[in-house]
């Protein structure tokens, strides 16, 4: 449907399915004792996950300094875990968030995240609020739950276990699957994973209402915290509906040593590719320091959410102004 | 040479691909929050047809295919190739069998058609959307039937064969839409 420049992407119902569906979560996170806060858009410092890519500004300010860099934040993870460790509590944040060289279908470069985080509470625990909060969201209170392991899945779906298993294996496994071009990739293992995982298994999850995928690759670790058991595994987990990735929480990693390795060895690899080399969070690390509480922590894409509210297929019909827009 | 990065990729974009030029039909990203991002792309090999699919790693560059289109006048055909004229700079240009094609079938001497050019050589040959072409035989249908129900083969003098309604008789000129093969009307004159 073509409608004139100046007019939203988004149908006026959609925009009122917006405000309604933050009606309910805020109303959820009301009823649940958990304090909303507000973060910096703007940082000193930046992600330095390799997948990553953050956009920067630069600030002119008095008693500040001229021509400063500030980066908009990909997440308000690391303010909100400072927050945490100043003895905030349980807290939520509905905020946007910002990241470039990401635009698609289910992309957009700046987009609606509501964040969350549970003092005292694991994974698991989490994974069960996540799933009220969806069901709150979308007024749908029958919706079912299942939970699969990461292992199990790419065992079930692919008979390969991503833990005893290398490139040249799941380079086979690729091509064997259909995956159009894949003997021309380049990747290393968890890229690997991630083809497998976006073009092979990701569609049958959530098909008749929430899958939580957990227990991912220690390499997969992000901000999580390693689990030791049969396999070491990351305390991370997905929600996915209909195939769409929703969610990613964490048990929360809050070894401040641990976090600086990781920080380090992201800023080595985003070298290694040939990307920008940003400033990390020195006040996050202070703050681990200082001390993080045993809490566990998720990030739920608003915008896809409201897709599946709306029934809609393209992100842009739940935006009133997607960038070519705005 | 130039280089398109999968950030560049969109519909209709010329890419190079095993040696040969190809256009993007469709582009699709695809992330993982956290992780490798990818672009599904399914593209058009441009001296073949064929729709195919191909996977990119997202920030992989691909050479650009110097492929552009150009209104160009059909001249005639000396038997092996088919010659063309920029009507603007009146530089001729040949183009093959592959090239030419079904569009062989649909044109006729002055007609404009569009040419795509692949490193400044015809690479493929788009006739006009109608043409209006004379029957040269077509059996004379039953007296008194304007209906156009039914209908009856007819053979251009192109060569092509169209159903035509059954009034329509041999020598008559008729409009035929290119892009479907099908019969449009009558035509009073070319």
């Amino acid at each position: 449907m073509r409608t004139p420049v100046w007019s939203p992407s988004a149908q006026p119902e959609h925009l009122r399915a917006r405000a309604a569906l933050l009606g309910r979560v805020r109303a959820f996170f009301a009823a649940a004792g958990v304090l909303e806060v507000e973060t910096p858009l703007l940082s000193q410092a930046a992600v330095t996950d390799p997948a990553l890519a953050s956009l920067m500004t630069r600030v002119s300010l008095p008693g500040f300094g001229a021509d400063r860099p500030l980066y908009l934040h990909t997440s308000p993870e690391l303010a909100m875990k400072r927050l945490l460790a100043a003895g905030a509590g349980p807290i939520y944040q509905i905020c946007k968030v910002f990241r470039d060289e990401e635009r698609g279908r289910l992309h957009h470069p700046e987009f609606s995240l509501l964040e969350w985080y549970r003092p005292g509470w694991d994974d698991h625990r989490l994974m069960d609020e996540v799933a009220a909060v969806v069901r709150a969201a979308l007024d749908r209170p029958e919706m079912r739950v299942e939970r699969i392991t990461y292992r199990q899945l790419f065992i079930e779906g692919l008979e390969l276990d991503p833990w005893h298993t290398d490139e040249r294996e799941l380079a086979v496994a690729a091509r064997k699957a259909g995956i159009a071009d894949a003997d021309r990739l380049v990747l290393d293992k968890d890229g690997w994973l991630d083809l497998l995982l976006t073009h092979c298994l990701q569609a049958g999850l959530g098909r008749d209402g929430m899958t939580f995928l957990h227990d991912y690759p220690p390499s997969q670790a992000a901000l999580a915290r390693i689990r030791s058991g049969d396999v070491p595994a990351a305390a991370r987990f997905e929600l996915y509906i209909q195939g769409i990735e929703l969610a990613n929480g964490f048990h929360e990693l809050s070894d401040a040593d641990e976090q600086r390795k990781r920080f380090l060895s992201d800023l080595d690899e985003r070298q290694r590719l040939g990307r920008s080399r940003p400033p990390m969070d020195e006040r996050f690390l202070a703050a681990l320091e200082a001390g993080l509480p045993d809490c566990a922590g998720v990030a739920l894409g608003l915008d896809r959410l409201l897709m599946l509210a709306t029934g809609v297929d393209h992100i842009d019909a739940v935006l009133a102004f997607p960038i070519e827009r705005a | 040479m130039a280089f398109y990065s999968t950030n560049e990729f969109k519909g209709g974009l010329k890419i190079m691909l095993d040696g040969d030029p190809y256009n993007i039909v469709e582009n699709e990203f695809v992330k993982p929050g956290k992780g490798q991002a990818f672009n599904r792309v399914r593209v058009r090999n441009l001296k073949t047809g064929r729709v195919v699919e191909k996977t990119f790693k997202s920030g992989d560059t691909v050479e650009a295919a110097d492929v552009h289109d150009t209104d160009m006048q059909y001249l005639y055909n000396d038997g092996e190739e088919w010659h063309f004229m920029d009507p603007e700079s009146f530089e001729q240009m040949t183009a093959g069998e592959a090239a030419v094609a079904e569009a062989a079938k649909w044109i006729k001497e002055q007609d404009i058609c569009k040419v795509t050019l692949w490193n400044g050589v015809p690479l493929s040959i788009e006739p006009p959307n109608f043409v209006v072409l004379a029957i040269t035989e077509t059996d004379p249908g039953l007296k008194g039937d304007t209906s156009g129900g039914g209908g009856k083969p007819a053979t251009l003098e192109t060569g092509a064969v169209v159903r035509v309604p059954l009034f329509v008789q041999t020598g008559e000129l008729i409009k035929v839409d290119t892009r479907t093969g099908d019969y449009v009307s009558r035509a009073k004159d070319a």
